[in-house]
């Protein structure tokens, strides 16, 4: 009876089920491989230092992604310097002022249905909020970016906040501390974690956004320094990877663009699990 | 006879050794309790029967274990079928998140059986087994964990009786349950003794001496005594025995 | 002094309860924005004419704005992308979880978590230059630009959070269920589909959701494989247009009832979307439970 072994029926099961899982396992494997050693092979040989530090010229029929690159830069620093404050504000309100279970309720609903809108509604929201009224520029982008990010950051900094023990909170209160103070020296040091994992996660959604952007910040390309920049119209890596790609034909280019972007991919990714780590490791201390 | 024989068994999880030369005979039909303070190996012991243990990483097992004679550890023995052989109740209460009557045809479901009329005669005479069928037999159909604690424990008896297994082992089976939840598994117990051969850990001295037939105490990885459950308490032969029994330490 | 104190508190009181309903704000100003410029284009051209006409042609003398073809198409896409993804990302969501070596499930993570980083514009790109002119050969059409590459970089597009959101899901499992299943001769496998599986559904649903969620609002990569015209999905290797495409594709150059009429096609996007986060936090909701 012991030694009787599985029935068939079972042993093809097992076999099936394992076999379909490995397939699935490696072709996932597989895939991201690819698309690494593929977009890498392609567009490392095209990455010169003139595409670098250069402008598109007509005339010299140059390409060069300078401007895509600063653009890149100021659209980030634009819209972080202006999601910190909110995100970690509502995130601040949620954990430490809220009394009412409902609208704690109703804001994480909005949070929730803000992260699920796809981005090319909040290019066209963007449009109409912002472009319409201020132009097409890197600040209207960098305004829709805000909205995009602010669950994000919220999210983030709760979850940092959840961590910082209510004895803290209670020990500065026991002292006669007002409310503000204890939110000031206790539980703002405490969201320092959450901000900067919302930021990583930020940085690498606004790089890599092109569909909210076409049509709030514009495509072009011109070098400016932040605050000229900030006011013009202008294309990041991203977008112009869609232009290059898809309106001129410029595959070399595109694919240029691309290793970069998959490099500042695997990078955040790493800054982010590196940041993760630690933080796990410092709150288990 | 003895359904379960264990010579010179020793196991190391890592570098530390839980279980250090255990000899044992399970007679048959019969209730073996196992006693000893927490961390005492005889929760590792009860495990090694149906092969539980070789699912924690860096578990080494030594020596000989056999069921009705056939090596369990051999290579031709397919530990499913042991385990259909040998069934299990846990400490706490884990009915799966299914119905009732799906919790205890899962196992024949697993073994083969999918004829309908065969199946319910199957969850019937497990559940009369268990004494749940009265409580149960209006809602089969109902989540299993909306059951009170002491009748999750009862369908948990049902699921491992409806196997057929020959020796049933319990991992303290009601040490989350309240009083009266323990009393009726313990009549069960009792009644079912009679089909099946019982190993059973258990940190309630009082249970050991109501329900066992024989006692096996371990201390620090030992078994430090086996014997007639009557004999270990009323005259037990290791200084050791006597302290745990009345209570000096544990 | 206590009184200004006390004033004081409640000016920052008043401050963070702003920061914090913004989001709400936000939510509100998005669907008023939408709501009111989607409408008019659809009182004009008829809701039954807009949602069911099966031809748009928006610079033609005589306009057609019948966006059924792109309905279709984002339901097809979806579709197609969910048959795929799904049963891979699930599949390999399983044996992270429950078979793999936390080695090989840690550097699979991270592989997935790379996956879902990568700007949907890189997709688009290898699409266009691998994904296309192999659609083209292998099936010998004229043009590989077809609702089948959509689908393909759509599925590859799902995958992550399909993967992601079940292992969770699954890693949750209580091992008391495992080990129930284990002990009554069942094996690891078969344990694994028949009990952790059925423990883990409202997660795993919820992953799917979250999948069609991505897959239906997804822009760009699709712009750069799917050909763009606003044909009827009749075959996999009809030239299609997206709800998403229909929107990004026009607007540059749209005016006057054209452009009303892709803001219409936004709000008809977006109630899908309203509908698709219902039902993700419904099932949310049960795997908290």
């Amino acid at each position: 009876m012991l030694k009787q072994s599985l029935s068939k029926k079972r042993k093809g099961y097992e076999v099936l089920m394992k076999a379909m899982m490995l397939l699935s396992v490696g072709l996932t494997a597989a895939l991201v491989l690819f698309l690494l050693a593929y977009v890498l092979v392609q567009g490392v040989p095209n990455i010169t230092w003139e595409l670098l530090s250069t402008k598109p010229s007509y005339l010299t029929e140059r390409i060069g992604i300078l401007p895509d690159i600063l653009n890149t830069v100021y659209i980030v620093l634009a819209t972080l310097l202006i999601v910190l404050p909110l995100g970690v504000g509502a995130a601040i309100y949620l954990t430490e002022y809220a009394s009412n279970q409902k609208v704690v309720g109703i804001i994480e609903y909005a949070a929730e249905t803000l992260s699920g809108i796809p981005s090319i509604i909040y290019g066209l929201v963007g449009m109409l909020l912002f472009s319409n009224s201020m132009g097409t520029c890197l600040m209207a982008g960098a305004l829709t970016l805000v909205i995009m990010n602010l669950p994000t950051i919220m999210r983030t900094t709760q979850e940092s906040l959840k961590t910082v023990p209510q004895s803290y909170r209670e020990g500065a209160f026991g002292l006669g501390a007002g409310k503000w103070r204890v939110v000031r020296t206790v539980v703002l040091p405490g969201c320092v974690d959450g901000v900067i994992t919302g930021c990583i996660l930020s940085v690498g959604r606004i790089i890599g956004e092109s569909a909210a952007l076409l049509f709030t910040a514009g495509f072009a390309h011109a070098v400016n320094g932040i605050i000229d920049g900030l006011a013009a119209p202008g294309a990041t890596l991203t977008v112009a990877l869609y232009v290059y790609a898809k309106e001129q034909g410029e595959f070399g280019v595109a694919f240029a663009i691309a290793a970069i972007l998959m490099v500042l991919t695997v990078l955040i990714n790493f800054a982010a699990t590196l940041v993760q780590k630690h933080f796990a490791k410092r709150r288990s201390l | 006879m003895s359904m379960i024989s264990v010579k010179d068994m020793c196991l190391w999880y890592g570098e530390h050794q839980a279980l250090k030369n255990v000899d044992i005979e399970i007679p048959e039909n019969s209730i073996t309790a196992l006693i000893g303070p927490s961390g005492c190996g005889k929760s590792t012991f009860l495990k090694t029967l149906n092969r539980m243990n070789d699912l924690i990483p860096g578990v080494k097992i030594t020596g000989d274990i056999r069921y009705e004679g056939t090596d369990i550890f051999s290579k031709e023995v397919d530990v499913n079928n042991l385990r259909k052989e040998i069934g299990m109740v846990f400490q706490k209460p884990n009915p799966f998140p299914m119905s009732i009557y799906d919790n205890v045809a899962y196992g024949p479901r697993t073994h083969g059986i999918t004829n309908r009329v065969q199946l319910d005669e199957i969850v019937e005479r497990a559940l009369r087994d268990a004494a749940i069928w009265d409580e149960v037999k209006d809602r089969l159909k109902k989540n299993a964990l909306g059951m009170s604690g002491g009748q999750q424990q009862r369908l948990c008896i049902a699921r491992a009786l409806a196997v057929q297994p020959k020796i049933l082992l319990m991992d303290e089976p009601t040490s989350a349950l309240d009083p009266i939840s323990t009393s009726r598994i313990e009549e069960l117990v009792t009644e079912l003794k009679e089909k099946y051969t019982i190993v059973m850990v258990t940190h309630n001295m009082q249970q050991a001496v109501r329900v066992s037939d024989y006692t096996a105490f371990f201390l620090l990885g030992e078994l430090v005594a086996f014997g007639k459950t009557d004999d270990i308490f009323s005259q037990p032969k290791d200084q050791r025995t006597e302290d745990y029994i009345t209570g000096r330490f544990g | 002094m206590k009184k200004k104190s006390n004033m004081f508190e409640k000016v920052i009181h008043i401050i963070f309860l702003l920061l914090g309903l913004i989001t709400v704000g936000c939510v509100l100003l998005i669907t008023i924005y939408l709501v009111i410029s989607g409408i008019p284009a659809i009182r004009e051209i008829g809701l039954v004419d807009f949602l069911f006409g099966k031809e748009w042609a928006s610079t033609a003398s005589e306009p057609k704005y019948g966006i059924l073809p792109f309905i279709l198409t984002s339901i097809y896409g979806t579709a197609g992308a969910i048959l795929i993804g799904v049963p891979v990302g699930f599949m390999t969501a399983v044996y992270l979880s429950k078979l793999a070596s936390p080695k090989v499930k840690s550097v699979m993570q991270s592989a997935v978590s790379l996956l879902a980083g990568i700007p949907s514009v890189v997709y688009g790109l290898v699409g266009m230059l691998v994904l296309v002119p192999g659609i083209r050969k292998i099936f010998n059409v004229p043009d590989g630009a077809s609702l089948l590459a959509a689908i393909i970089v759509l599925a590859i597009m799902i995958l992550p959070s399909i993967i992601k959101m079940s292992i969770t899901a699954l890693d949750a499992v209580p091992k008391e269920y495992e080990d129930a299943s284990l002990a009554l001769g069942t094996t690891p496998i078969e344990t694994y589909f028949k009990v952790s599986v059925p423990a883990a559904k409202s997660g795993i649903a919820a992953s799917v959701v979250l999948g069609v969620g991505r897959a239906i609002g997804e822009a760009m990569a699709v712009m750069m494989v799917a050909g763009n015209v606003p044909n009827m999905p009749d075959s996999l290797f009809q030239s299609v247009r997206f709800l998403t495409t229909a929107v990004s594709s026009e607007m540059a150059y749209s005016s006057g009832l054209q452009r009303q009429a892709l803001f219409s096609i936004a709000l008809v996007l977006f109630l899908f979307i309203m509908l698709i986060n219902a039902a993700l936090n419904f099932f949310l909701k049960r795997e908290k439970e």
